[in-house]
């Protein structure tokens, strides 16, 4: 194997990646594209693989089996130095003994690189943090930290940079800052960013494409709006933001349009949302897509009567309604609180009502709950 | 007027609860105190018998001088024994602590067959009682026809120290991040320069520690050395062959002497941390 370092450039390719540890499977057959110049996120609850994915990208790991190719360049068995590819470590990993400006220029020291001082001096003009040149990594805060593990990756100008849950360590407010600064400073280096995250909000601000991994696969991949707005699965339905699943029957074809029978009542969903596989189906709608109204006032779209509204907490914004439907399940309403209308009180009998092309279809034998018992704030351990 | 009576009315504390508060405050300071004069006061001894205006015998004062600091190797054979010790000293540290490194990184490192073994038998040297390891050592070198002396004793030096070495350099190893040798490599060092540039300079404070526990144990051996030595004198030896007939002063001024260098290693390297870490 030739120890000279790889100049390839491209889109990254993994085909059919499969890494077990002893019994265990932590990534299970796994094909991706992720298109030179994205902003890639892969989402997913802890232990869903998408750290190991990573680091079998960045040559820590060596996949069990399948191939991962940058461009037209095999780099399955390269070691992680021969790789154009850089890493944005968890807890940043910063070389404690060594001064900021050495752990920036470490990289380009060793791959020989004649005008350190000048591009480690851009790249510190570029994270806002010059005058912290001298200083040592523990007399920085956790930001500051962040952003020099990244000055220090980026200086290399990779061909793919890596962000192993980078913001997981920085308290909620400097999260949100950092979160548009980095897709700043991706769209001014123009590199490829893959993002490792369990926090859904942090992939779709940042992402242009996520893919959600479950159990060590790809449960779905598209742009932020595609996931949230049509999901093909219950994990993914809940994962990303909260879903009212509602357990129906297919009845007939309305021309684009399926009917679909919810526990009696008739509704209308476009063909082309529903994933179903037979004619057993979940309704999905998200809890922003639902209107309630009062018993007898004439709604337009899809309407399920025999409600009772069951909570009401205001959040100024808007308000959550807990609504209780005659067969015993209970749906999440969110009401903008910019029509004057006068909120409902617990206890009041409704409808709810919705445009039918907000619904999705979700196959009938899914575990609604999936997606749903995983706490996104609960740290990544793997 | 109006002062007065504000003080006589805040309750006053009795002067008894007054005295046990403090002392329970105080207890650990007043218990310190203690163990520090016990731990110090041998050395303040040997330090104040170095002035001693002695002569032959120095058990008894006679008198301040400073005769015995202007010449320390007034003695006979003192400095002899003196350099023998240093020469010994510094080779078993320097075999123990390369060899100790070595072995700390294949078990603190590395999985093989027989690791939890090695560092289980790794620990036997530090737990034999030194005349068991003396009187074996000896008669291992005597079977292979090796007479006791210069070489034989800094072997035998390096086989008690090389534990002490792997256990400073092993702890100092576990507590590194394997994560910055990860980010190394991922920064385009290969193997060689992670070790080079990250591992190693993370290391080396332990290794140092080792390195100076390692002089310290071998200067300071006389049983082990007793055996292995032969007609070779090194300073325990002439300190306790002195004893019989009574250790001149000049031993105290080495014996002091040692002490305010261990002492000033220590003080520089606290001062050279709280730099780094200001």
């Amino acid at each position: 194997m030739s120890k000279d370092p790889i100049t390839a450039r491209g889109d990254l390719r993994l085909t059919r990646i499969t890494k077990s540890y002893g019994d265990f499977t932590a990534v299970d057959d796994l094909t991706l594209t992720i298109p030179k110049g994205s902003f890639f996120a892969l989402l997913g609850p802890s232990g869903c693989g998408k750290t190991t994915t990573l680091r079998m990208v960045a040559g820590l790991e060596e996949p069990t089996v399948g191939s991962i190719h940058l461009g037209d360049t095999d780099i399955t068995t390269t070691r992680p130095y021969q790789r154009p590819i850089n890493t944005v470590f968890q807890n940043y990993a910063l070389f404690p003994h060594l001064t900021i400006f050495e752990n920036i220029a470490f990289g380009l020291r060793r791959r020989g690189i004649k005008d350190v001082k000048e591009q480690v001096d851009k790249v510190l003009n570029l994270v806002e943090l010059p005058h912290l040149a001298e200083r040592k990594p523990t007399q920085l805060s956790g930001g500051q930290q962040q952003r020099i593990a990244l000055a220090r990756a980026i200086v290399n100008r990779p061909a793919l940079l890596l962000l192993d849950e980078p913001l997981g360590a920085l308290d909620l407010k400097l999260r949100r800052q950092m979160q548009i600064e980095l897709k700043w400073i991706q769209r001014e280096v123009g590199l490829t960013f893959v993002h490792v995250t369990h926090d859904q909000e942090e992939a779709m601000t940042m992402a242009d494409t996520i893919a959600v991994m479950n159990e060590g696969k790809i449960e779905q991949m598209g742009s932020p709006a595609d996931l949230y707005d049509n999901p093909e699965t219950a994990f993914v339905a809940n994962f990303l933001g909260q879903s009212n699943l509602i357990k129906g029957k297919i009845d007939g074809n309305d021309g684009d349009n399926l009917v679909v029978d919810l526990y009696g009542q008739k509704i209308s969903m476009p063909k082309k949302r529903s994933h179903a596989v037979d004619n057993s189906l979940y309704a999905g709608i998200r809890p922003e897509k639902f209107r309630i109204s009062r018993l007898g006032t004439p709604v337009k779209g899809n309407t399920l009567t025999g409600g009772r509204i069951e909570d009401v907490s205001y959040i100024g914004v808007s308000t959550q309604y807990v609504v209780a439907m005659p067969w015993g399940q209970e749906v999440m309403v969110f009401e903008q609180n910019d029509d004057g209308v006068a909120p409902f009180d617990k206890g009041d009998e409704v409808n709810i009502s919705w445009e039918p092309n907000f619904t999705f279809g979700l196959r009938g034998d899914e575990d609604i709950e999936a997606g749903t018992e995983v706490n996104p704030e609960e740290l990544e351990e793997e | 007027m109006s002062q007065k009576m504000k003080d006589a009315s805040i309750p006053t504390i009795p002067l008894k609860a007054r005295f046990s508060r403090w002392f329970g405050r105080n207890l650990l300071r007043i218990y310190m105190i203690f163990g520090f004069t016990y731990l110090f006061i041998p050395v303040a001894y040997t330090f104040a018998f170095s002035f001693n205006d002695s002569g032959k015998s120095n058990l008894i004062w006679k008198g301040f001088t400073l005769d015995n600091w202007k010449n320390p190797c007034g003695a006979p054979e003192v400095c002899n024994a003196l350099g023998n010790s240093i020469k010994i000293g510094l080779l078993a540290t320097i075999f123990s602590t390369i060899l100790g490194t070595m072995i700390a990184f294949a078990i603190g490192r590395y999985k093989f067959k027989g690791r939890s073994s090695s560092n289980l038998l790794i620990f036997l040297p530090m737990a034999t009682p030194e005349i068991v390891l003396g009187a074996s050592l000896l008669s291992l070198f005597l079977a292979f026809k090796i007479n006791p002396g210069f070489w034989p004793t800094v072997i035998a030096h390096v086989v008690f120290c090389v534990s002490f070495v792997v256990v400073t350099v092993k702890a100092r190893i576990a507590s590194l991040d394997p994560r910055l040798e990860q980010a190394a490599m991922d920064l385009y060092a290969n193997e060689l320069e992670t070790f080079r540039k990250v591992t190693l300079p993370l290391v080396a404070p332990g290794i140092a520690g080792a390195a100076l526990l390692a002089f310290s144990l071998s200067f300071d051996d006389f049983i082990i050395t007793n055996f292995n030595s032969g007609t070779l004198i090194t300073f325990p030896k002439f300190v306790y062959v002195s004893a019989a007939r009574g250790i001149p002063a000049q031993a105290n001024v080495i014996g002091s002497a040692m002490f305010f260098l261990a002492l000033a290693i220590v003080i520089a390297g606290q001062l050279v941390k709280r730099k780094k870490t200001r």
